[in-house]
């Protein structure tokens, strides 16, 4: 038999990452920070996900310290020690109590949490839609969303309004999910677990945000070379903001007329097949409706901030700021470019 | 703790032949190959949106059907041939499978070659063509390394290389052609039957 | 009692093999057209770890891109490439091969046989599942081709339709994806029939199935469960071959097909299959804890049970991968049900190895110490997975890096672990020298720190919200952070395995001589030369109990009188 003992390098490994952990990097510190937590639930469904996931933790962390407490005591109680003799230890090949006990106690915990789960289950996929609740169509497309409230004739892309929700007055919105193309899948964690998009299989889901805010979110089911960059945002407004934001988006495109060259251009080159902007020309569904595009915070699925400069960086190669997305670079003169984004910059 | 001594059983020690859990073993492994088909095909049934539809191109193939069930009998009865040693009613036994087999062969390809030029229905014309030649190809495939498979066993034997001491390997063989007529059964009653 | 000396030979008469005269050439010949089940179970585990070393080197690239945020590190489509082609190649050429290349070497030893039931189907099947991999890695070059695009599949190791049909992944790598995975399946086959019928027809006198070590026990569980688990795949895979190359429309959408049945039809597969790769470890562990605590195997028939139990269990819960593609909620809550049964037998095995070890004697040799990390980080896994199974958490939680932790606890945690504890154990058998003990917990304290940095941190970045398989993320999410710490901790495991790999390079060239039996271990293949003969026993072995070498080295207290 040939044994050995290297106790060194555990000792030496723990000193350097000790010193690692001091000098860790701060870089990022400073940045202002929201994290989409599944802690920090703001929604109805969330936070009944969150108790449950509370109580299965509790649950797995109780077996955790059992089990793994047994475990690290009997490899300190039972290690061979120096001054061991070389006899062999009693020979136990099994007993049947304490196997059926370790087969029931679990069997237990199962059914427990089992039907804990199935009531939450039933609780959030089952749950009635309200009759004032709002519906909103939410389709899926290679790399960025639609999202349409049919009822209020608006059609969006990308940043999803909706009103919060009281107990005076619940406000549920109704999310019915389809697909353009591949899966997809919406996610904001704050608000709801994820349910996918998914072609030839219509879904739904459901929020109840219950505090106003900026809730960020994107796309969990990978679809393709910028999944990465489906991102997602969901204003949470009072009432009287959200339907102040209803009105303005019901509007037909703005018309200003020191922009027509711009809109012109818009109207005659490719961009009018996969763009609409209502009261143009432009009646495209391949792409984002543009209508109300300076409303929107950000451009092309959250890839980029709503700026005039990216924009002009957007038109002019979609592909630097998120390459491998499905819009072309129409190469165009920076001229046309700049009058482009005057008028996009219009549409309010 | 039992002190109960535990005879070694070593005296009479026999294991089962080797090959007939390979076979049996392949044999599970192609049941769930099959599953999966079957399934594609009864999931699609009726979800085309455009025609030809089973009802109305597929004709039940009878005489196939009796040929390749016929065959698993004439199979069975020539593995009893060669258990007695009688060589030459075994390789006619044989050869008539083979025959059957082939008979079913070519039924298929006639079917086919009047749903391909007659009724216009491939693979690619709506979901009935895509499950229905898949699932069916996948079948007649098995059908025809059967039918290889049964060929050169006729071949060795008419050679005279065969004789009862490879009765253990017949029977073997003799199972997959048994499960290739079994999984007609179940084809030609998700197909014919309750696809149509 | 009748006869009690066991004959076991090969230790009886060793013509000694003499490898000096034979010209490099003829050497490499001979590996090629072997038809050893020892032989191929080297070429098995060298390939394996060869791509383990490819694919740790992909995860590494993927680290380095993931962290720090909106990095510039990898392409996009490099990215996505290289998540699939690691997922792939772990699962396919990694885990699976070195898995069936150690019971290749082991499970004829184990029970008294000389080869497996059909050597030359063996070598057939090493063959077809080198010539997988090898077709897979050429997508890299071959997938450049007339389309002057793609180059290697990108769609995920679940590769999901419609993604990866025609229309979504134009150019021929979801074709190379998906032959290359036909190819090596069949190789699997091939390995999983030989070797049910290696342990059910093949066992020396006195092997009843009742006396088998646990790992060939596992190995036949493993086995008649890869016959019904890749089987589907490759029918999928068919169908999305079909569907690419022929125009049928299984999987398309516009003509009616249904982008659901292929993620049924994955995870039919998909599940079973990660026990296909966590059920050999178990065996694995069921050798080297026994051994190390020396003790008997506590509740053998329990853990026997319990093995076909999972095995059974795992065919009935893979839409637990399913929970957010809009299943009614009556079956959610079934798989829910029948996913949290799995911890039942599961739960029975760690408990069997927890009353083991309590009582024993436990020796610390790097081996155990791989085994010991195990039971804790499965322990952790498994709890991680029924969380996962509460469907409403995994709402929440799927597709997110919690997933990514909960697997790679188990795959890294359990499974690669266990194979470096496998390897630790048999090594000696198989080359006649010692693996250095130094190195060897070197190996094993970094491993295990690396492993605890990356992965134990990944849950934290899934709780906050991170999803898989982007290829880079804002600034403002507050993942940074933790991703930097993850990726430090991958580099501490690139460091460890290459001391691995030193190890191994050094322990052959000047390792100690192991002799038969360094470990005092109690099963067959202990009793032969190391390594052993190509013949493995000069006469065939019986006997009378589940621990033969235990009667012999304890006559006054053997196994038979006491097994039931
Ligand atoms: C070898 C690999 C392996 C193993 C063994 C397991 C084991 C388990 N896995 Fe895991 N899993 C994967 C590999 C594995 N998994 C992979 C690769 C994926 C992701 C694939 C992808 O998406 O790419 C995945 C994903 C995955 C999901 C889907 C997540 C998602 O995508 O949303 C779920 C959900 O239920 C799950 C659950 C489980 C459960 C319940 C077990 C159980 O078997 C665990 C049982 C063990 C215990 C429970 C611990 C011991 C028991 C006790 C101490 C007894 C007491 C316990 C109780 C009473 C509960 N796994
Ligand atoms: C057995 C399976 C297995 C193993 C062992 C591992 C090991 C590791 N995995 Fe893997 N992983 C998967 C199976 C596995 N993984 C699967 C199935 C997926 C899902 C894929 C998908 O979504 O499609 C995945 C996905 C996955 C992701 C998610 C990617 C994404 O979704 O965006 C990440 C990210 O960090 C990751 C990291 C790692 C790391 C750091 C290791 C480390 O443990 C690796 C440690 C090993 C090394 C570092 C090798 C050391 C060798 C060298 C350093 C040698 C250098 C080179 C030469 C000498 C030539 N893995
Ligand atoms: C082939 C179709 C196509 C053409 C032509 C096209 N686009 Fe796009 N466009 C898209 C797609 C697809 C997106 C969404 C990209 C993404 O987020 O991944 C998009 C996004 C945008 C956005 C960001 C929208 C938002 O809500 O974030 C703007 C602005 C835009 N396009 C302007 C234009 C202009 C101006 C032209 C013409 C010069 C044009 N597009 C031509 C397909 C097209
Ligand atoms: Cu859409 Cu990922
Ligand atoms: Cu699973």
């Amino acid at each position: 038999m040939i044994r050995e003992h290297g106790a060194r390098a555990p000792r030496l490994i723990l000193l350097l990452m000790t010193a690692a952990a001091l000098v860790g990097p701060s870089a990022w510190a400073d940045l202002p920070q929201q994290t989409p937590s599944i802690f920090a639930p703001a929604s109805t469904p969330a936070d009944t996900i969150f108790g449950l996931s509370v109580f299965a933790l509790a649950v797995t962390g109780g077996i955790f310290v059992v089990v793994g407490g047994m475990l690290a005591y009997a490899i300190v109680r039972y290690r061979e020690r120096p001054n061991d003799d070389t006899s062999e230890p009693p020979q136990i090949y099994g007993s049947v109590q304490v196997e059926l006990a370790w087969t029931v106690i679990p069997i237990l915990i199962v059914v427990v949490l089992f039907l804990t789960t199935a009531r939450i289950i039933f609780a959030i996929q089952d749950a009635p839609q309200p009759k004032d609740a709002l519906d909103v169509t939410v389709i899926g497309h290679q790399f960025w969303w639609e999202f349409r409230y049919p009822k209020l004739g608006i059609v969006t892309a990308n940043e999803l309004h909706v009103p919060v929700s009281t107990s005076q007055e619940p406000l549920p919105t109704f999310l019915h999910l389809l697909s353009a193309d591949v899966d997809h899948s919406f996610w904001v964690p704050q608000l709801a677990g994820k349910t996918d998009l998914i072609p030839n299989h219509p879904n739904e889901t459901w929020i109840e945000p219950t505090h106003t805010g900026l809730y960020y979110g994107q796309c969990a089911q990978f679809c393709g070379v910028e999944h990465a960059k489906m991102l997602l945002r969901v204003y949470v407004e009072t009432p009287a903001q959200f339907a102040a934001w209803v009105k303005s988006q019901q509007q037909p495109a703005v018309e200003d007329p020191q922009v027509a060259a711009g809109r012109e251009i818009f109207e005659t080159h490719a961009c009018a097949n996969c763009h609409a902007i209502k009261g143009t020309g432009a009646l495209g569904t391949f792409g984002p409706d543009l209508t109300h595009l300076a409303s929107r915070d950000t451009i092309a699925a959250g890839a980029a901030d709503n700026t005039p400069q990216n924009l002009f960086d957007w038109i002019k190669d979609p592909d630097s700021m998120k390459p491998g997305c499905l819009m072309p670079s129409m190469q165009l003169s920076d001229n046309n470019i700049h009058e482009l984004v005057a008028y996009l910059e219009t549409l309010h | 703790m039992s002190a109960i001594p535990v005879s070694p059983g070593a005296e009479n020690w026999e294991l089962p032949y080797r090959g007939k859990v390979a076979m049996l073993s392949l044999i599970t492994g192609e049941c769930a190959i099959f599953t999966i088909f079957v399934v594609g095909y009864i999931f699609y049934l009726g979800k085309d949106i455009s025609g030809p539809t089973p009802a109305q191109v597929l004709d039940i193939p009878v005489f196939n059907t009796i040929c390749l069930l016929s065959s698993s009998v004439t199979i069975w009865l020539s593995e009893r041939q060669i258990e007695r040693g009688r060589i030459r009613a075994f390789a006619a036994l044989w050869a008539l499978t083979l025959a059957l087999g082939i008979e079913f062969l070519i039924g298929t390809a006639l079917e086919w070659k009047k749903l391909i030029w007659v009724d216009g229905l491939t693979i690619r014309t709506n979901l009935f063509g895509t499950t229905f030649y898949s699932l069916v190809g996948l079948h007649a495939t098995h059908v025809v390394i059967g039918a290889v498979g049964l060929l050169l066993v006729l071949i060795f034997t008419l050679t005279g290389h065969i004789n009862e001491s490879h009765t253990e390997r017949i029977q073997t063989f003799a199972l997959y052609w048994h499960f290739v007529d079994a999984v007609w059964v179940v084809v030609f009653t998700v197909v014919y039957i309750v696809g149509r | 009692m009748a006869d009690q000396s066991i004959p076991i030979g090969g230790s009886l008469d060793v013509t000694p093999r003499d490898h000096e005269r034979v010209p490099l050439l003829d050497r490499l010949h001979e590996w090629v057209v072997t038809v050893d089940h020892k032989r191929l179970g080297i070429l098995y585990v060298l390939y394996a770890l060869f791509f383990m070393a490819v694919a740790g080197a992909e995860a590494l690239s993927m680290r380095i891109q993931l962290a720090v945020p909106n990095n510039h590190f990898l392409q996009p489509e490099l990215y996505d490439q290289f998540f699939t082609m690691h997922g792939t190649t772990m699962v396919f050429l990694v885990g699976m091969p070195i898995l069936f290349g150690i019971a290749n070497y082991i499970v004829p030893l184990q029970i008294g046989a000389r080869d497996m039931a059909f050597p030359r189907l063996n070598a057939f099947s090493f063959w077809l599942t080198a010539f997988g991999g090898i077709l897979l890695y050429w997508s890299y070059i071959g997938g450049f081709g007339l389309y002057g695009m793609g180059n290697a599949p990108d769609v995920g190791w679940w590769a999901y339709a419609p993604l990866s049909t025609k229309p979504f992944s134009i150019g021929p790598t979801i074709d190379y994806w998906a032959l290359a995975l036909i190819v090596s399946g069949f190789g699997t086959l091939g390995t999983a029939i030989n070797i049910i019928a290696t342990t059910l027809s093949m066992r020396c006198k006195g092997m009843t199935l009742l006396r088998m070590p646990l790992f060939v026990w596992l190995m036949l569980v493993v086995s008649a469960l890869t016959l019904i688990t890749i089987t589907p795949l490759t029918a999928a895979q068919v169908m999305l071959l079909l569907d690419r190359n022929l125009g049928a429309h299984f999987f398309d959408a516009q003509a009616g097909g249904s982008a659901l049945l292929w993620i049924h039809f994955f995870w039919i597969f998909g599940h079973p299959e990660v026990y296909v790769l966590v059920l050999p470890v178990f065996g694995v562990a069921s050798e080297i804890i026994p051994v190390f605590s020396r003790k008997a195997i506590f509740g053998y028939p329990a853990m026997v049970a319990a093995s076909v139990g999972i095995a059974f269990v795992s065919l009935g819960v893979w839409a637990h991968h399913m929970f957010t593609v809009g299943m009614t909620s009556v079956s959610n809550t079934f798989f829910v049900l029948s996913t949290m049964l799995v911890g039942i037998p599961t739960g029975i095995k760690i408990f069997n190895w927890l009353a083991t070890i309590w009582g024993g004697k436990v020796r610390f040799q790097t081996p155990m110490l791989f085994c010991v990390a195990f039971i804790f980080q499965f322990l952790i896994a498994g709890l991680t997975g029924i969380m996962l199974a509460v469907a409403p958490w995994d709402w929440q939680l799927h597709n997110s890096y919690f997933v990514i932790a909960h697997f790679h606890y188990v795959l890294v945690g359990a499974i690669v672990f266990n194979i470096f504890a496998a390897v630790y154990y048999w090594f000696p058998k198989v080359t006649g020298k010692m693996l250095s003990e130094t190195l060897g917990k070197w190996h094993f304290w970094l491993f295990l720190i690396g492993f605890h940095l990356t992965f134990d941190t990944m849950h934290f970045v899934g709780i906050m919200g991170m999803p898989r398989s982007i290829y880079t993320y804002e600034a403002n999410r507050g993942w940074g952070h933790l991703n930097f710490i993850i990726s430090v901790g991958a580099f501490i495991q690139g460091i460890a395995v290459l001391i691995f790999f030193w190890n191994v390079i050094v322990s052959l060239r000047k390792g100690k001589e192991a002799g038969n039996d360094p470990w005092d271990a109690w099963t067959l293949e202990w009793a032969t030369p190391s390594p052993p003969p190509a013949y493995n026993f000069a006469s065939d072995p019986v006997v009378h109990s589940r621990r033969p070498l235990w009667d012999i080295k304890h006559p006054d207290d053997p196994d038979w009188k006491y097994e039931s």
